[in-house]
């Protein structure tokens, strides 16, 4: 068990990798491409015989993300992975981790859709992730990895924040960064919570009522209105706790940008060159990538816009993000939207053209 | 193509050619020879015996998209990866096809095109199965891409431990395709 070292993996195998060294205590999966390396990477390394990391195989999306609920609520680190069906399979248990409060990791390599749609890369669930996805007044933190690194380094994160809030939370990454090997330094190895660590740090926990206290009730259920609403008042309160301090982006060359793009994920990852090439040509671009897509970068985005003469959004969908980009833009410049659907990934050339037409288009009087 | 600091290139052909493994093999080789690298396969039903390809970005430098859509340099194994790709390799840049499907390769003015029969050239060199590896030879003879040298401890990450007697066979197919690369 080495501390460092610098590997070539796939997003997805970097990700089963960081979670066993993260110290989770449980995975409970079920196959799907874009994804499955997840699963299997965790089934080679047989982290039960070693950290003591259950992996398990789930006979369905929602038997998994139920044995997560479960897990959850006894105060463990424990994880699911998917794409977009079946994380539309899991999206009740997620609205009742959010509504007992409970801290969980859910991974959604999306692969674009509707419906079985296609296993390549997609950003089309970028709705599902914010907005909601399953019922009721809850959100998630959404982290979007837009690398290989990003992938190791997320689990720890997340997980993190999860725990600090008690929200679940969201990595949301692609078929392109899941299948994809880059240069990767796994984290560094941490060991798994003890019992008696778990039940002093997370009071809350199901782990076995003591003497000294009352039980604890992990339930999303509460059918007096007014306790409901003082219990989804208090949730509100924290989300704007966590609006405030965890908002997260990435700025590259946006100190002088005259036009703004505004990229998540891999999508981010590819336009950092589009950028390299737009300024070769005597445009200053700056890009701004969202780093959690909730909370929300709004601030970075509505700074920025005082600056620039408009903004492009560019998503592997049909415009999802752009609703958030023009929310923080306040109509105060155009914010165009560049997408392509149905699995196909553009190049850097192809949003430099589309970026170099917005930008003559904008700046012709 | 030596002084670049970045070269991106991709191999293509049928699923069962071991494209994505050469593909594997140059990325750890660069890996290992300590430059920055990227590896982005297709990943689609191609794998089970339509057309794969993968991209290989090897550079000095951090690589800021994994995704390309014009090439350095490109080994093009089969007739419908030279009618989809011939045309992205850049002036400059390398074009290596099998002798097989040379004639669907159109000739570009500024491309370096070698044609290569890899099978020939496989079995000379103890297996016919080891075509790709010709192929590889000669692109990395060609542009120094990686250092011919890390190959072989890349072989032995590549392949499962239960393949590693054809190691063997495979640095002797390299090194033919570097022989017919002038190197």
């Amino acid at each position: 068990m080495t501390e460092q070292t610098a590997d070539l993996l796939k997003g997805n195998e970097a990700l089963a990798l960081a979670a066993i060294r993260y110290g989770c205590d449980g995975y409970f999966g079920y196959p799907i491409t874009p994804q499955s390396e997840v699963l299997e990477t965790l089934m080679a390394e047989a982290p039960w015989e070693t950290t003591g990391m259950v992996v398990m195989q789930a006979e369905s999306e929602p038997a998994a993300i139920n044995m997560v609920y479960g897990g959850a609520a006894c105060g463990r680190r424990v994880m699911t992975s998917s794409s977009g069906p079946g994380i539309s399979l899991k999206q009740e248990g997620i609205s009742y981790l959010a509504g007992a409060e409970l801290p969980a990791l859910i991974v959604n390599v999306m692969r674009g859709g509707p419906g079985l749609g296609t296993i390549q890369p997609s950003q089309a669930d970028y709705f599902q992730a914010v907005k909601g996805g399953g019922h009721g007044d809850y959100r998630l933190i959404v982290l979007a990895p837009a690398g290989v690194q990003d992938m190791a380094d997320f689990v720890s994160l997340a997980f993190d924040l999860a725990f600090a809030y008690r929200v679940p939370a969201m990595i949301l990454a692609d078929g392109a960064i899941g299948q994809m090997m880059e240069k990767v330094t796994l984290p560094p190895w941490r060991r798994r919570l003890t019992d008696a660590e778990i039940a002093e740090r997370y009071p809350w926990a199901a782990v076995g009522k003591p003497a000294s206290r009352s039980r604890n009730v992990l339930t999303s259920l509460e059918l007096d209105q007014a306790v409901m609403e003082r219990k989804s008042l208090a949730l509100q309160e924290r989300y704007a706790r966590i609006e405030a301090a965890e908002t997260r982006s990435e700025a590259y060359l946006t100190d002088d940008a005259e036009m703004l793009l505004v990229a998540f994920g891999s999508a981010a990852r590819i336009y950092r060159k589009t950028v390299d090439l737009a300024r070769q040509r005597g445009v200053r671009l700056g890009l701004l990538r969202p780093v959690t897509l909730w909370p929300f970068p709004t601030q970075a985005i509505a700074r920025l816009v005082g600056q620039v003469t408009s903004v492009l959004v560019v998503e592997l969908n049909a415009g999802q993000m752009v609703e958030d980009v023009r929310l923080a833009a306040g109509g105060r410049v155009p914010v165009e939207h560049y997408g392509r659907l149905g699995g196909v990934v553009f190049s850097p050339d192809e949003i430099l053209e589309a970026a170099l037409s917005q930008w003559n288009k904008t700046n012709r009087k | 193509m030596q002084n670049q600091r970045t070269i991106e290139t991709l191999i293509a052909g049928f699923g069962g050619q071991g494209v994505l493994s050469a593909g594997k093999v140059l990325a750890f080789a660069a890996l290992y020879g300590g430059r920055e690298v990227s590896w982005m396969p297709s990943y689609g039903p191609e794998q089970r015996g339509g057309t794969a390809n993968a991209t290989v970005i090897v550079s000095r430098d951090a690589i800021s998209s994994p995704i390309v859509s014009t090439f350095d340099a490109a080994i093009l194994l089969n007739r419908q990866s030279v009618s989809k790709f011939a045309g992205s390799v850049r002036s400059g840049g390398l074009l290596v096809c099998d002798s097989s499907v040379a004639d669907a390769a159109v000739a570009r003015p500024g491309v370096d095109v070698l044609s290569v029969d890899a099978a020939a050239e496989a079995k000379a060199a103890g297996s016919a199965r080891a075509a790709t590896m010709v192929m590889l030879g000669v692109l990395i003879g060609r542009t120094q891409v990686v250092d011919p040298a890390r190959v072989a401890e890349s072989l032995r990450h590549v392949l499962p431990p239960r393949h590693h007697d054809l190691i063997d066979v495979n640095m002797r197919a390299l090194r033919r395709g570097m022989a017919i690369a002038g190197s």
